[in-house]
């Protein structure tokens, strides 16, 4: 068999082009982008801070000599039995209403925010992540029970839970970790089960299957790495969630029970001393309200960094010779600017 | 290539002059339904697009096999059918000798080493987050056949057969022209050394320079390796010069079927004569001699598909038999054995169905 | 006609899944000790006679099959315990803290759809002006302020020195509506305003999104190029679509409301549902707890029913699937 119908005795007109070897994934494209973004580079070191903070809160303790339970009722408090301000008798930040030191207790608070936070997104994508992939890609009675389940969950009053734990096994850490778990989790596989819907039709999904791939590798090879993008940006937005909502459970006391210096816990004694101790409220709220902005400024950025119709944005930039950077072919602009359209 | 040996593809309906271990795949028979389901919680079927309605055909070791019709006529659904891609409502798919249909995917897995499919769409068809490396060796890697540096030279190999350049290896698709995903494709079908390659539509959504490339590679590939094709494809001039035997199918069915020169010669069905006629011709003279068939309304839909010969809407030839009996798949007099249509008035010699378009209908 | 029947599965559904809770809550309360719930439901401080009374009176000794079936049977005929700890019904105390809870959380819900939507649709229409970049700060600001530091905040910031000067229409705690509608804002609009905000910026940043995306679609581009008035396009055609994803989100928010509620009641001083399931939970209340827990659940279900019906109304897709 040979062709002869069509005449066209054309080389390879197209050749790739000779650089890079390498090819550049979707990562080291999205963090080219991302070190460029002031604000998701702000965010990344307050929160590398706040993690080192947090990691040296004993060496504060020591360093101080307050440990985070200890209450100084002599120097910690005045006479009248109300906290000191900030800087008396050598507390950085003031104390709290039994003399305790706020600042060494803020940074262990921090350690819990941190650790829960982190702890409980984690779980949570890995669990959400892989019931998502399952409903979206079997489909059949087994997406409509998980996909009915999630929504169950979703709608459903986490507080309420957390409320109805607390009574029966008293407050703690664990239940803490098990709801916030529990109600994250949902969200994520919402999400993945949605992008899975829609990646299971593509073409190079049923290529695998021709090439006899069975459903859990193209459900980790195929379907997995186009969906880490926005579960990246998700999870790096559930992170504060978690934070806040550790927060407060323990600020209406059905979270980690004091005397443990959780922000939330924190706040709730300072209720009653916000007349007279304006730190007690000021400073863990604003070590919250860092951590929370940081960590939604850096999902912003992320998710920023990895939409292509950003990228013109970026390309200008450079464009404008504020760097020494040759632009590779798939980063010049391509779409027609937001104006072109009419729109605004 | 005469005409009287059976040559690529037959209809099973013909006499026994095929040499049996010859064949490749025989398709017996196949039907592929999907229900159409209404709203409501559980969804109650009202209907059923009848996608393959009783296809049978050959595929013969060595040779190619051109599949051609309009969107919708099932060609892509039997391809899926055949590949084990999606489950057959009734027939029955043998691949030398041994019956592949509707086999669990445990059992398939043997015969995915030996059936393979190249795909229309040069941007669908390759996972974007994945290296091309990783792509090609995807079939290694599935049936455990090469690992680690091993693989990865099988794979440069390959890139470099479907003219690639095999240092791309660790490159993404997005990097690659639309021809040179389509080489990709190739080379991840071939990974295994399959006896049947199927091709859905390859080159339709390519340049007309780059299909001829790719139409080459294919035809390079297909005598150095001895495989197999079913080329689908709606562009009679691309079937032409690729396959050895033709099939033209029409809303689910069989219209005609035969070795390529009496098929592109002497057309025998209304349908085949019109898709014909509406082929591009090289030649400008031919092109203004050439007198377009028109046919009239759209492709009925394949839920409702029309009684009787399901083209009689459309045929400038219909008569009263053809609202109420489907016609026969068989040889018409005059034609050698293996043509085979499905007409109860096929085109005859000389006559011109251009001016029977403009004819009353009955 | 399709909707009629949407409406019916939904109803359906959710009946179901109210019962899913309630069986859920029951074994989780009841499925355990006789003596261990029995003082849980008497309240920690009850004396050996109350907690006998209670075996007694609950059928606590019964198999846990016909207790669980007077359960039901309670739950459907309206009654949802007793609280010895207060000495009333339940469905007493929660009549009582009603009127308060709904205050809070229609004018809450009220107040960040209105900002919300507002600002997000406003957002979208002048993409990049000021307008659009003051209010993404302002929306960053609003998502990362939890709910109980903002109502301190706004206690510290505007009640107390507001207070100080005389001016004494914002309140904490609660005037009912009976009271006059001008004091009622006057308790309310601090708690609106806490309830709200994280919310609001989430809609804004949600509906500016949609409509931008949206009104970026080729239909609209059709119409502009119609002819049809600005205004129209967005308001009619963009908005109908950018709507949808808004609605889904404001089901799932439903749960998260009551959350909220729940801190804002306790940050301001009002004896609400939330507040008095707080307390409860200190106390150790069990017939309280469980009867709230039912209600919520009741109302987040038909919440949602009420939210797919207006889905359903905006997109009629969504009656067929």
């Amino acid at each position: 068999m040979s062709v002869t119908g069509v005449q066209f005795q054309a080389e390879a007109v197209e050749t790739a082009p000779e650089e890079a070897i390498q090819g550049r994934s979707q990562w080291q494209l999205t963090w080219r982008r991302l070190r460029h973004d002031k604000m998701a580079i702000a965010s990344i070191a307050v929160i590398l801070i706040m993690a080192v903070l947090a990691l040296l809160a004993p060496v504060f303790a020591g360093l101080l000599h307050h440990g985070e339970y200890q209450a100084f009722t002599g120097a910690g408090l005045s006479s009248a039995g109300i906290p000191v301000g900030p800087g008396t008798h050598g507390f950085p930040l003031g104390t709290d209403y039994v003399g305790r030191d706020l600042l060494v207790r803020i940074l262990y608070g921090a350690r819990i925010s941190l650790f829960v936070g982190i702890s409980t997104t984690l779980m949570a994508t890995v669990a959400g992540v892989s019931i998502g992939l399952v409903a979206g890609y079997f489909g059949g009675t087994i997406d409509a029970v998980l996909a009915r389940f999630i929504d169950a969950v979703l709608a459903f009053p986490f507080i309420v839970l957390a409320l109805a734990l607390a009574a029966i096994y008293g407050p703690s850490l664990l239940i803490v970790i098990g709801v916030i778990t529990f109600f994250s989790w949902a969200g994520i596989s919402r999400i993945v089960r949605g992008q899975t819907l829609s990646v299971k039709e593509k073409e190079y999904i049923e290529a695998a299957r021709s090439l006899g791939a069975g459903p859990w590798r193209i459900m980790f090879i195929d379907i997995l790495p186009n969906l880490l993008g926005p579960v990246l940006v998700l999870a790096t937005l559930y992170i504060p969630t978690a934070v806040v909502f550790e927060a407060t459970l323990s600020f209406l006391g059905i979270g980690i029970p004091a005397p443990t210096p959780s922000w939330g816990v924190i706040l709730s004694e300072a209720q009653n001393y916000y007349q007279a101790a304006w730190w007690y409220v000021v400073f863990p709220a604003l070590a919250l309200l860092i951590t929370t902005l940081a960590f939604n400024l850096l999902g912003d950025g992320i998710r920023d960094a990895m939409d292509p119709r950003t990228e013109r944005l970026f390309a200008a930039r450079r464009m404008r010779g504020k760097r020494n950077v040759t632009l590779k072919d798939s980063e010049l602009p391509h779409t027609p600017p937001a104006g072109a359209t009419g729109a605004g | 290539m005469s005409d009287t040996l059976p040559q690529g593809g037959t209809p099973s309906l013909h006499p026994e002059s095929e040499l049996e271990d010859d064949v490749l795949v025989q398709v017996d028979n196949l039907v592929k339904h999907f229900p159409v389901k209404a709203g409501g919680l559980i969804g109650r079927t009202v209907g059923q697009v009848q996608a393959v309605d009783g296809v049978s055909l050959t595929i013969r070791r060595g040779q190619t096999l051109g599949l051609v019709g309009e969107t919708g006529c099932g060609k892509s659904t039997l391809a899926r059918c055949i590949a084990g891609l999606i489950p057959v409502t009734s027939g029955r798919v043998t691949f030398e000798g041994r019956d592949i249909t509707n086999l669990s995917r445990r059992a398939m897995r043997p015969f995915r080493r030996e059936i393979q499919m190249i795909f229309q769409d040069p941007y669908g068809s390759l996972n974007p987050r994945r290296r091309v490396g990783a792509i090609i060796g995807d079939p290694f890697v599935i049936h455990k056949t090469a690992t680690g540096a091993q693989r990865k030279r099988q794979v440069q190999n390959l890139m470099e057969r479907v003219g690639l350049n095999p240092e791309h290896y660790n490159r993404f698709p997005a990097e690659f022209s639309g021809g040179q995903r389509q080489r990709i494709g190739v080379a991840r079908a071939l990974a295994l050394r399959p006896k049947l390659i199927i091709c859905d539509e390859p080159v339709s959504a390519l340049d007309v320079s780059i299909q001829a490339q790719v139409l080459n590679l294919l035809s390079d590939l297909q005598d150095d390796f001895g495989l197999s094709y079913l080329f689908i494809a709606h562009d009679l001039e691309v079937v032409r010069h690729v396959s050895d035997a033709v099939i033209v199918m029409y809303l689910g069915k069989i219209a005609e079927a035969g070795p390529k020169r009496p098929i592109y010669e002497m057309p025998r069905h209304p349908y085949t004569a019109a898709l014909l006629s509406a082929a591009a011709a090289a030649d400008p003279k031919l092109a203004a001699a050439r007198q377009r068939i028109i046919l009239t309304g759209d492709v009925p839909s394949p839920i409702n598909p029309p009684g009787g010969c399901r083209f009689h809407p459309r045929c400038p030839k219909a008569a009263e038999l053809c609202s109420q009996q489907e016609p026969p798949l068989e040889s018409k007099p005059g034609d050698p054995a293996t043509h085979v249509t499905a007409c109860h008035f096929p085109v005859e010699a000389g006559e011109n169905l251009a001016l029977a378009g403009r004819r009353e209908r009955p | 006609m399709a909707f009629t029947r949407f409406l019916i599965r939904r109803i359906l559904t959710g009946i179901l899944v109210l019962w899913v809770v309630a069986t859920a809550t029951f074994f989780l309360f009841f499925f355990r000790p006789v003596d261990a719930v029995a003082r849980q439901l008497a309240g920690r401080a009850a004396s050996p006679q109350v907690i006998n009374e209670v075996v007694r009176r609950l059928g606590l000794d019964q198999p846990i099959l016909v207790q669980y079936w007077h359960f039901l049977g309670n739950i459907v005929h309206g009654n949802l315990g007793y609280s010895y700890y207060n000495g009333e019904a339940v469905k007493t105390i929660i009549a009582q803290d009603l009127p308060i809870t709904a205050s809070v959380v229609v004018g809450g819900v009220v107040l960040w759809l209105v900002v919300g939507l507002g600002v997000g649709v406003l957002s979208a229409t002048r993409p990049r002006s000021t307008f659009d970049r003051v209010s993404t700060v302002g929306v960053l600001a609003g998502l990362s302020m939890p709910t109980f530091v903002l109502g301190e905040l706004l206690i510290i910031a505007v009640f107390v020195p507001l207070n100080q000067r005389g001016f004494s229409w914002i309140q904490t705690g609660y005037a009912p509506l009976s009271e006059g509608l001008i004091p009622w804002m006057g308790h309310m609009i601090l708690p609106w305003i806490t309830l709200a905000t994280v919310q609001a910026a989430v809609y804004t940043r949600l509906s500016r999104g949609s409509l931008i995306d949206t009104l970026g679609e080729d239909y609209i581009r059709t119409a502009r190029a119609k002819g049809m008035s600005e205004r129209r396009v967005v308001y009619l055609h963009g908005l109908r679509a950018a709507l949808t994803p808004v609605i889904s989100q404001l089901g799932i928010d439903v749960g998260a409301l009551l959350g909220g509620v729940i801190v804002v009641e306790q940050v301001f001083g009002l004896s609400g549902l939330g507040q008095d399931s707080v307390q409860a939970i200190d106390t150790g209340n069990l017939p309280v707890i469980i009867g709230f827990v039912l209600v919520a659940s009741f109302f987040v279900v038909a919440a949602n029913i009420i939210v797919d019906a207006a889905y359903a109304l905006l997109d009629p897709r969504v009656r067929i699937s």
